[in-house]
């Protein structure tokens, strides 16, 4: 994508096996190279290698710097299919099935630069450090003067005086101030024309010869945007993202996987994340957020709950519905065909307010379901822990 | 008094031929909210019954402000289309009134499509955004009232219990909450979950401080930005009225986006820990629990002496 927008970038071959990474050596004709864990997450350069089988530690470090082709070799044999767990991937790690092998560069200094929305300032802003490779949040706590920032005016545009300033206060002159400016702007355009949420270069490197280069970088783009970049479909490793999430969003569900144990149906985003904090309050823990979503229909709750059901942590089921456009007899039906087609062995406890709530009441109430039905929130919480064995 | 609508507030629709316009310009009217027209281009001249009033379609806002007068308008278009909606409400209101509301309620506008309609509506300073991403704005009346969004009118009533919050359905449960001690609203508003939107949390606080039909506030919070933690340092030093405040959140993992495109906490930042203790140092009567706020707002008023 850098490259396409003719940012400066070095030379690479994306690889998926120890063949690739071999032959992308042979052809970039440099003898330092890197070898780079391609995921999701960052944190790579600090995290640590494990065989997802045995669990044992495989190598230090998700980027490496290879001398040769032995070590390019060794390396990626150390990273392919194995599993990298970094600061932001959580315990579990995530596996790696694709490879960067780059070509060196002579480095003189290493910078950092991100382009993000600052929602306070409803404005593009623009952050660089001279404290490149560094973990910027310690950045920005322990040395606040050394990161440098720019706000984008959405009329005007990114001008020519804030690429220079900015350029100047990271100490850059001559053709690396010249190397910077250009740089900068072509990144701006990168973040607007594909919607970015963030483009974070870490680091960004000015070479011995004052050329800046985006070294290592990582983009997130707003999912909101996705229906003017039907692009991003080919660009998605869906091996990296969880089946039920995956499969939720197309049903126009939000749905993230927890560790706990207590699955959740909920409409509205809001009351979604209060329902999982209540629980854990009332000495639970939540195995998702769920929200249907506004006037989600049967068949939509009827996939919500298979999506719950499946986890087998989940011990016990809350449901909790505040209707507004949603209708609680709408969930109520969903509910009980959910349970008619796939069965039930834990607990349910329903609460329904607001829009037709006497109607889904009624429902649930007609029908052979075990449910325990509660009139608050906090009431749900409590029922259900105390079903599964908790404390409450 | 109520902020920013009252009974009288003439309200558009953009949006109304397609299924959500319709059906909740359909609720809109059942409550009482006097739509006075709606706004679908190439669909203008037609006419729409709804709930037995005939509602006029124009083509766009500039002649549908001059043929009724309206003084605010709501939105149901497409995420598409969303972000120039609101401009050309905004453009029209101020043109022509000099002032207006405009409540986006569509979910998912791309976040620089937003960046771009906010500059667009401050630089319109008598026009005011709520939303995107929101139930809408309500001010119950007596009887009926003025809705203008997506929330379920009949659970609220009429009273001194002013309520701001990110989410919708959380904002329904603050409404029931202070209905359980007998309390009623002068408006609730639901200022959307986007990490880019128009009214914030201070306007609305600055708004019931100065509302003579507000005697105190509920406050809702999610995770994600520092909307919160800037709120409770305003209100410390600006709003006499008492406080309750809760923030959803507490337990969603880091990274992760929960339903609104806004909730994420990113860089350890914008976690429900770091609000809960903006607010309880900004004097804000903290609730742990949505079924809570009821219990703690009845201590908050009768600490005023207003109970």
């Amino acid at each position: 994508m850098f490259r396409k927008a003719g940012v400066n970038v070095l030379d690479g071959v994306h690889c998926t096996s120890i063949e690739d990474a071999l032959s992308a050596y042979d052809s970039l004709g440099s003898k330092v190279v890197a070898v780079k864990s391609q995921i999701h997450a960052g944190g790579r350069g600090k995290g640590t290698l494990y065989s997802p089988e045995s669990g044992e530690k495989v190598m230090e470090g998700g980027v490496k710097i290879a001398f040769s082709r032995e070590d390019v070799e060794l390396y990626s044999r150390n990273i392919l299919g194995n599993k990298l767990v970094t600061i932001q991937t959580g315990e579990n790690g995530k596996i790696v099935n694709n490879l960067y092998v780059e070509a060196g560069c002579a480095i003189a200094h290493e910078y950092y630069l991100a382009i993000l929305v600052d929602r306070e300032a409803k404005a593009v802003l623009i952050m660089a450090s001279t404290e490149g490779g560094m973990d910027i949040e310690k950045v920005a706590e322990n040395t606040p003067e050394a990161l440098h920032k720019v706000w984008v005016d959405p009329a005007a545009g990114l001008l020519g005086f804030q690429k220079r300033n900015l350029g100047m206060d990271l100490g850059l002159s001559g053709a690396a101030l010249k190397s910077f400016f250009g740089l900068l702007g072509k990144l701006y355009d990168v973040f607007v024309k594909n919607d970015c949420a963030m483009v974070e270069i870490n680091p960004l490197v000015r070479s011995e010869d004052d050329e800046i280069i985006a070294l290592d970088a990582k983009v997130s783009f707003d999912e909101n945007a996705s229906f003017r970049h039907k692009e991003w479909e080919d660009i998605r490793d869906l091996g990296e993202e969880d089946d039920a999430e995956v499969r939720a969003k197309e049903l126009g569900l939000s749905y993230v996987k927890l560790d706990g144990d207590i699955g959740c149906l909920v409409n509205g985003a809001g009351l979604a994340m209060a329902t999982m904090d209540v629980i854990q309050l009332y000495g639970g823990e939540p195995a998702n957020f769920l929200d249907l979503g506004g006037g989600a229909g049967e068949d939509t709750v009827n996939a919500a709950f298979e999506i719950i059901l499946e986890d087998h942590n989940v011990k016990g089921i809350l449901v909790n519905i505040f209707g507004g456009i949603q209708r609680c007899d709408v969930v109520a039906n969903g509910v009980l065909a959910s349970v008619e087609r796939i069965g039930l062995e834990v607990p349910l406890v329903i609460r329904l307010s607001g829009t037709n709530y006497k109607e889904g009441r009624a429902i649930i109430d007609a029908s052979d379901l075990q449910t325990y039905s509660v009139d608050t929130l906090a009431e749900g919480a409590k029922k259900i822990v105390e079903l599964i064995g908790g404390e409450s | 008094m109520s902020i920013w609508i009252n009974e009288h507030s003439k309200v558009l629709v953009q949006g109304i031929t397609g299924s959500q316009g319709t059906f909740h310009a359909t609720k809109m009217i059942e409550y009482g909210t006097d739509i006075v027209g709606g706004v679908t281009p190439g669909k203008g001249g037609q006419s729409l019954d709804l709930f037995g009033k005939s509602v006029t379609v124009y083509d766009g806002m500039y002649e549908a402000i001059q043929a009724t007068d309206a003084n605010a308008s709501v939105i149901y278009v497409p995420p598409q289309f969303a972000a120039e909606a609101i401009m050309e409400a905004a453009d029209a209101f101020d043109q022509i009134k000099g002032e207006g509301v405009v409540v986006c309620i569509t979910e998912g506008i791309p976040t620089l499509d937003m960046v771009k309609a906010v500059a667009y509506v401050n630089q319109r300073p008598g026009v005011r955004l709520i939303g995107p991403n929101c139930p809408g704005i309500i001010t119950p009346g007596i009887e009926g009232g003025c809705k203008i969004g997506i929330m379920p009118g009949h659970i609220h009533k009429k009273g001194r219990i002013g309520i701001v919050s990110k989410s919708g359905t959380l904002t329904y449960e603050a409404v029931a909450q202070t209905m359980s001690i007998g309390e009623g609203q002068s408006t609730c508003i639901g200022i959307g979950g986007d990490p880019v939107n128009g009214t914030g949390f201070i306007d609305c606080l600055a708004g019931f401080q100065d509302d003579i039909q507000t005697e105190a506030i509920v406050m809702i919070g999610e995770i994600g930005g520092t909307a919160e933690e800037d709120a409770a340092a305003w209100a410390a030093e600006n709003v006499t009225k008492p406080i309750v405040g809760f923030v959803a959140g507490a337990t969603a993992p880091p990274g992760k986006r929960m339903g609104h495109a806004g909730a994420i906490i990113s860089g350890g930042k914008g976690t429900a820990a770091e609000k809960f203790a903006a607010f309880k140092s900004a004097g804000i009567y903290v609730a742990n629990d949505p079924s809570e706020i009821g219990a703690v707002l009845a201590v908050a008023l009768k600490e005023a002496g207003l109970l």
